[in-house]
């Protein structure tokens, strides 16, 4: 069975090379090709899972070496394949969500003339990613990393004519060039300790190099997930993404982009477990993150934007469980998978809303539309209560371990990350409740768009409809199914390991207080959208809600801090450059041009002054003569 | 008589005939300054011979001499045929190798 590993990322990979290189001709039926080749791709690792389903536990794990991509003397760079437990979930959440998503394309997409195009990327960007949870080593991993920072460029950036989808574009990829830096540092860091950066080579063995190396390694992955997961301090691109198509929104926020980062921490679980320092940096990156991102999610009014911070947020949860150790990383990657399917699933919706309120995003110009897209609205509320951690729904069972596991983490730091984790489900709730609330209810507030055409509000075609029931299916069922006999965590627990934490809190007492915490946010959201009408225009809003507006300043701080830095440096450098070099070697030719012009000057052409600096210079002679004679 | 006085002599005649030299600008005058020159040289030449008992100085003052008529020839022949062509005696206007 191992030599279907590689046709997973093949068969997407082809699909995108097809799409992108077969020109006009492919227009007519090009994006059935892109869902053919994901669903195909989805149906590869669903033979591949149940496969490894019948194995026992001990060789589930399967590895093909395809070819050696780099040999140069001792130096080998294989292209190989790696199959686990973990990489299985990743293939499954990748191609399956990937596919719905595709599959909503089709009718999202309906009328843009560039379809084939947006599906060769879409293709582009699961064989990225498969790629990436394929790898069975770190270079690899990094093709795979920079391919989906390219394909993610490319979709981003799709409606190129806009010049803000332009500019988001070029503003994910550079963020994230920062984070590929630290992931490029980890793998030479690994090959100068270690001598490979295979996993079958560097896991083993990762206890041997010392702690600082160790420390340097884990903090340099740790930047690269903040890269691609869009964690504080490298956060800023994730909200400007939203200009991109929705469904690339959707893929980027659910089956891959911000996933990497966990897999990237959870898969090195080898390296972090060793190294507490770069495990702190790990939680307090996570913990900031998820509250960061759930303020921004309160206050933005364009429901994409909302839902960014959303993601960012929950993101920050999963870091957060992955920097928790042992006790942490199945609860991370449940988590994430859960998420795939209610994010997705929102991002859908929204995606629906837009295209029945003419591409309109503002939630101040929603209102009401239950009644007139109640598809929508049933698979949308479906996904709201899941995020927010509904009882018995996905989100209750994957983000409630993930606050237990934090107060397991015992001491002080349980405490501050348990309560940051209430503190967020709790905003996640106020924020989650405040977009259903200002879309679906309330009276309309629906204005005509810029060509004056009244919205009519209306469900999107079937290839819109079936994936958004799939996902709310998901979203209801898939956290109640990992949670039955603890399946999901056994299935995990060979390749991330597990421990049973010791929460201080009891686990029932803990659920309680959560779901306090959660229905007091939403009621305070009820307070404040639901029982008033929602203003058309934003009203002023305290100092902090102006800057979550703002992104909490993120860019302001980005610009003053590193690009005015950078200005600052550059500017010093040219000064140096134009004052202290330029200007040594232009002193010295001043000087010499200077010495040569005031000597030039004894040349004049007048006999007698010559005869009058000969005389002069017999004058010296016999002077200095007679001065020797006398002493 | 004392001979040191030609030695004064000669060195009063060579000052003259080098500020002559240094301020006048007739190509003819320069000349004859130059030969004022030779000549206290050539004075100063005798006396010393003449106070050292030996003959070498006056023997230089006669191929001073010889060397001073050659030089006069080629040098008025010059100043004629430059004062044809430039219609000038005067050494500052001869400038034509000047930049």
């Amino acid at each position: 069975m191992d030599t279907l590993i590689p046709v997973l990322v093949a068969v997407p990979l082809a699909g995108a090379a097809v799409l992108l290189l077969g020109g006009r001709r492919l227009d007519g039926f090009g994006h059935w090709l892109g869902v053919l080749a994901s669903t195909a791709s989805f149906a590869v690792g669903l033979v591949l899972f149940f496969h490894m389903l019948g194995r026992p536990v001990a060789s589930r794990a399967e590895h093909i070496t395809l070819f050696t991509w780099v040999p140069v003397g001792g130096f080998q760079a294989p292209v190989g394949f790696q199959l686990d437990q973990l990489s299985i979930v990743f293939v499954l959440l990748i191609t399956g969500v990937g596919s719905l998503i595709h599959l909503y394309s089709v009718g999202y997409m309906a009328h843009d003339e560039r379809r084939r195009r947006f599906f060769g990327y879409l293709n582009l960007f699961l064989a990225a990613m498969l790629l990436l949870v394929l790898a069975d080593n770190y270079l690899l991993l990094y093709v795979g990393w920079e391919g989906v920072g390219l394909a993610s460029y490319l979709l981003i950036g799709f409606w190129q004519h806009k010049p803000s989808a332009a500019t988001a574009a070029k503003k994910a990829f550079l963020v994230n060039r920062v984070g590929d830096m630290g992931l490029s540092i980890a793998i030479m860091l690994m090959f100068s300790t270690y001598g490979s950066f295979t996993f079958a080579q560097v896991f083993p063995n990762a206890g041997g190099a010392s702690k600082a190396t160790l420390t340097g390694i884990g903090l340099m992955l740790l930047l690269a997930a903040c890269g691609k997961s869009a964690q504080v301090p490298l956060q800023s691109w994730l909200g400007d993404a939203m200009e991109g198509p929705t469904p690339v929104s959707a893929l980027i926020h659910a089956a891959t982009m911000v996933t990497a980062g966990v897999y990237l921490i959870t898969r090195s679980s080898a390296i972090f477990n060793l190294a507490p320092t770069a495990q702190l940096a790990t939680v307090c990156v996570g913990a900031v993150t998820l509250i960061f991102g759930a303020i921004v999610g309160c206050a933005k009014d364009d429901i994409k934007k909302a839902l960014a911070g959303s993601t960012m947020s929950q993101i920050g949860y999963m870091i957060m469980a992955a920097g928790l150790g042992p006790i942490g990383y199945v609860f991370a990657i449940m988590h994430l998978v859960t998420h795939g399917f209610f994010k997705a699933g929102l991002f859908l919706g929204a995606g629906s809303v837009m295209h029945g309120m003419n591409d309109e995003v503002d939630m101040r110009k929603y209102g009401g539309l239950r009644k007139y897209m109640p598809l929508t609205f049933v698979t949308f509320g479906l996904g709201y209560l899941a995020i927010i951690g509904f009882p018995f729904l996905s989100g209750y069972f994957s983000k409630d371990k993930i606050i237990e596991a934090a107060f397991a983490k015992g001491g002080t730091e349980g405490w501050i990350l348990g309560c940051a984790a209430l503190v967020g489900a709790g905003i996640t709730a106020f924020y989650m409740t405040r977009v259903m609330l200002m879309t679906f209810f309330g009276e309309k507030r629906w204005v005509p768009d810029a060509e004056g055409h009244e919205p009519h509000p209306h469900e999107g075609p079937k290839t819109m409809g079936i994936p958004m029931v799939v996902l709310a299916f998901g979203s209801v069922f898939a956290g109640g199914l990992f949670a039955i006999n603890s399946c999901f965590v056994n299935w995990l627990t060979p390749v991330t390991g597990h421990e049973e934490g010791n929460s201080p809190i009891g686990s029932l007492t803990l659920s309680l207080i959560t779901l306090v915490i959660i229905a007091a946010g939403a009621v305070v959201a009820w307070l404040m959208y639901g029982r008033k009408p929602v203003p058309a225009v934003p009203p002023l809003g305290s100092l902090i809600t102006r800057a979550a507006r703002r992104d909490l300043l993120q860019d302001d701080f980005n610009h003053v801090v590193l690009v005015g830095g950078g200005e600052h440096l550059t500017r010093f450098l040219v000064y140096l450059d134009a004052k202290g070099f330029d200007g040594t070697v232009n002193g010295i030719a001043a000087l010499v041009g200077g010495i040569s012009g005031r000597a030039r000057k004894l040349q004049n052409g007048y006999v007698r002054s010559y005869a009058l600096s000969m005389f002069g210079g017999a004058l010296v002679l016999v002077a200095t003569t007679l001065l020797m004679r006398s002493m | 008589m004392n001979p040191v006085n030609y030695l004064y002599l000669a060195a009063l005649l060579f000052t003259i005939g080098a500020t002559g030299v240094l301020v006048r600008r007739n190509a003819i005058v320069l000349f004859m300054c130059v030969e004022l020159m030779l000549n206290a040289s050539n004075l100063a030449l005798v006396t010393f011979s003449r106070l050292h008992g030996n003959l070498d100085g006056q023997i230089i003052a006669f191929f001073t001499m010889v060397v001073a008529a050659a030089e006069v020839v080629v040098g008025l022949a010059i100043i004629v045929s430059v004062f044809r062509t430039r219609h000038s005696a005067s050494v500052d206007d001869s400038n034509l190798m000047k930049l």
